[in-house]
């Protein structure tokens, strides 16, 4: 007993846990810190002035990068380790959060100011013009379609993934078949959007009356004996079917995060329900609509983000003719194609302002169920 | 207002039988308790009543009419769930309403019956807030008014109590037998807890493994004739104390031998343990009728005595409980609270035995028929 009171009383006397400064522990992890950054110039210099790809370089690299971090890690830890207690607090957060933070800031906060920047200049940045690249983003007729067609999008597009995934979930629920229909309807999800849309361009194939067709939408038309149709080109309708390679991609994610809200709603509130009187439907509109308004508004927010960005489906099937283009299409083809930069930029500022929104209520819902 | 009746009522879960060839009739405006350890039928019952289980086999009668295929919502029940199941984006308001709206009630008396209901639980100034700004105790109130409202003709509770606190549980026990007087429904009421079934019930039923156990009696009932080992031992508590023994001797004069505890049988037990004689039973008898020899009131035969050995002291201020054993036989007494012993101490008890109870030890049913017994009418 008495033993131990004096440990504790001698304890604090003892280093840099009392607030005081351990002068030899802080020059050992200076010393160690130093030597790390040596190292690292050391392994930088080689890497850059070795000559040829070899699997020696290779295996370097990867001690030189992954090592290198962890060392890195591990010296400055020591060093804020051995400041005073008030210090430590300080740094500490630092160490951990900071590296990431200055990562984001160099490959986001910077391009997206450089690329405001730029939207205030002409197409090769070098003369000043003011908000007329936003001017013409809001005039120009190619524009205004794509605006149009976003919108489209964002509501059809929007619409049917969370009705759709809606209604598969509370379908599949019930079903013995549950997980093989499940598994079905998400598996377009795993290709990619342009793989999809590669597929649903044979879907949409288009030949002369007179050939066979090797397009499903054709073959079942001519079957009936009808006239084939050139699907992709046939405005104004040409957008739904873009958008339908969308819905076939994303139910699959609104399915799977509805069906594991609605099997969170408790048994007991849907029996509640039906004692109290409801109806199976009027349980599902009344309870269980309510119960998983979070996931409804998550899902519907992040589909929505989706439909604003789009672009691979768009550009691999029509390439944005036929009045099929968007806001991500318009920004590509002047950016890239047409090396307007100013008026790009003007176009990528948009949409980022545009998308913004939803974004923020969609991490303030995600904040509200704890996501993070 | 109205009975209900179970006619040979069965529930099956693939081969698993849930609950066997039910009988029960329900009266009007009675207050009946389903009891039963865990996977007892008794939940399951209350479900089928209500129609969120369907019934396998039988017949189920809600005032006269059989509603097997009746839904939920047209049986003109109301239930009580363990969680509360309060719908958690409503009101309270809301929450008691939800039943009337979806019957399309006027809303003038939707009002009217809320703030009533309300009224009666002590829930009027809760009615604006959600069900997650609530104290269990409260929230359990609130699926009280919710039932009520509804003015149904049965009220199904599964439970209601085991979610509170001790203390809790024992008040809103007895706000709900008040409940039960002023609105003058039926009630089918199911607990694991017999204290609970005991003190609210007019007739208590005692499932095990999905069978009816005894006969729907009244508490007092059961619990001074219980007809087997099973009800002996779930009803009173503490429990009943049970030993193996052998009746020794002839005629008038038989005696339980259970080694070291040996007890006389009283001769009104004569007749119907005459065919047990050199055979082996199971006698019970209550911590309660077993007491200290010193303070054995002067009605009580002191003949059957016992030197047992002190286990464990329990006061409780008005009794003590104390753990007993002697030779290999362990159990209970509650006696008077003057008893002064300790742990390890020898007592002599004295075994009450006007009120033993004599099971038969293949089949676990009582040896003894009701209507040979007169028992001391005395605690």
């Amino acid at each position: 007993m008495i033993q131990q009171t004096k440990e504790v009383e001698t304890r604090p006397a003892s280093g840099a846990a009392a607030g005081f400064m351990d002068p030899g522990r802080f020059f050992a992890a200076l010393l160690g810190l130093v030597v790390v950054l040596v190292l690292l110039g050391l392994g930088f210099v080689y890497l850059r002035d070795s000559k040829g790809a070899n699997i020696f370089n290779a295996v370097v690299a990867i001690i030189w990068g992954v090592g290198g971090v962890a060392a890195l890690y591990y010296t400055v830890n020591a060093l804020i380790e051995s400041l005073p207690n008030k210090w430590r607090g300080r740094l500490l957060p630092f160490l951990f959060v900071g590296p990431g933070v200055a990562m984001l800031f160099w490959v986001l906060t910077i391009p997206t100011l450089r690329t405001l920047y730029q939207s205030f200049f002409n197409n090769d940045s070098t003369s000043f013009v003011g908000f007329n690249n936003y001017i013409a983003t809001f005039t120009d007729r190619g524009m205004l379609e794509s605006f149009r067609n976003n919108l489209l999008w964002l509501f059809v597009g929007t619409g049917f993934c969370v009705v759709f995934g809606l209604l598969i979930a509370v379908l599949a629920d019930r079903s013995k078949f549950e997980n093989i229909a499940k598994a079905l309807i998400f598996m377009p999800m795993a290709i990619s959007f342009v793989g999809a849309s590669v597929i649903w361009k044979f879907m949409y194939a288009y030949a002369p009356s007179d050939q066979p067709q090797i397009g499903l939408q054709n073959a079942i038309l001519t079957g009936f004996g009808l006239e084939p149709q050139s699907w992709l080109t046939l405005q104004p309708w040409n957008n739904l079917f873009l958008i339908v390679v969308q819905v076939w991609m994303a139910t699959g994610f609104a399915m799977v995060l509805f069906s594991a809200a609605i099997k969170g709603v408790p048994t007991d509130l849907i029996e509640a329900a039906r004692v109290d009187g409801a109806t199976e439907i009027q349980s599902f509109f009344a309870i269980t609509i309510p119960y998983i308004q979070g996931t409804i508004i998550t899902v519907t927010t992040t589909t929505a983000i989706g439909t604003l960005k789009i672009f691979d489906v768009v550009w691999v099937m029509t390439g944005g003719q036929y009045g099929t283009s968007v806001v991500g299409t318009e920004f590509y083809r002047q950016f890239f194609a047409n090396r307007n930069f100013g008026y790009g930029a003007a176009i990528a500022i948009v949409l980022f302002i545009a998308i913004s929104p939803v974004l923020i209520y969609n991490l303030r819902q995600l904040r509200k169920q704890e996501g993070f | 207002m109205a009975g209900v009746t179970l006619e040979h009522i069965t529930k099956r879960f693939g081969d698993l039988v849930t609950v066997k060839d039910l009988n029960l009739d329900i009266k009007d405006q009675e207050f009946l308790v389903l009891v039963g350890p865990s996977g007892c039928g008794k939940s399951t019952t209350l479900r089928m009543i209500a129609g969120l289980e369907d019934i396998s086999s039988g017949n189920l009668l809600i005032a006269g009419r059989r509603v097997n295929d009746v839904a939920p919502k047209d049986r003109d029940i109301a239930m009580v769930f363990q969680s509360y199941a309060l719908y958690p984006h409503m009101s309270v308001y809301d929450n008691m309403a939800f039943g009337l709206k979806l019957r399309h009630t006027p809303k003038e008396q939707i009002k009217k019956r809320v703030q009533e209901a309300a009224q009666m639980l002590e829930i009027g100034h809760l009615l604006d807030r959600k069900p997650k700004q609530l104290s269990g105790g409260q929230r359990q109130r609130v699926a009280l008014g919710r039932a009520i409202v509804r003015e149904p003709k049965v009220f199904l509770m599964d439970e209601p109590l085991s979610n509170l606190d001790a203390k809790l549980r024992v008040q809103t026990r007895t706000q709900i037998s008040k409940l039960h007087q002023r609105l003058q429904t039926t009630v089918i009421y199911v607990t694991h807890d017999q204290t609970e079934a005991m003190t609210m019930a007019d007739r208590i039923v005692v499932l095990k493994d999905g069978i009816l156990q005894q006969e729907p009696s009244s508490p007092q009932e059961l619990y001074d004739h219980p007809d087997n080992m099973f009800v002996a031992g779930f009803i009173g508590s503490p429990p009943m104390n049970f030993f193996d023994a052998t009746i020794t001797g002839t005629g008038e004069n038989l005696t339980l031998d259970a080694g070291t505890v040996k007890v006389s049988v009283p001769p009104m037990y004569n007749r119907d343990l005459a065919a047990y004689v050199g055979k082996e039973v199971v006698f019970g008898i209550r911590p309660e009728h077993i007491s200290d020899a010193r303070f054995t009131p002067s009605h009580i035969n002191a003949s059957n005595k016992v030197t047992v050995n002190i286990e464990v002291v329990e006061p409780m201020g008005s009794e003590v409980y104390i753990y007993l054993s002697s030779g290999n036989h362990s159990f209970q007494c509650r006696v008077d609270s003057r008893t002064r012993v300790r742990p390890n101490d020898q007592l002599e008890v004295v075994f009450d035995t006007d009120h033993l109870h004599i099971f038969d030890k293949q089949t676990q049913v009582s040896a003894l028929k009701r209507t040979n017994i007169e028992r001391p009418n005395r605690a």
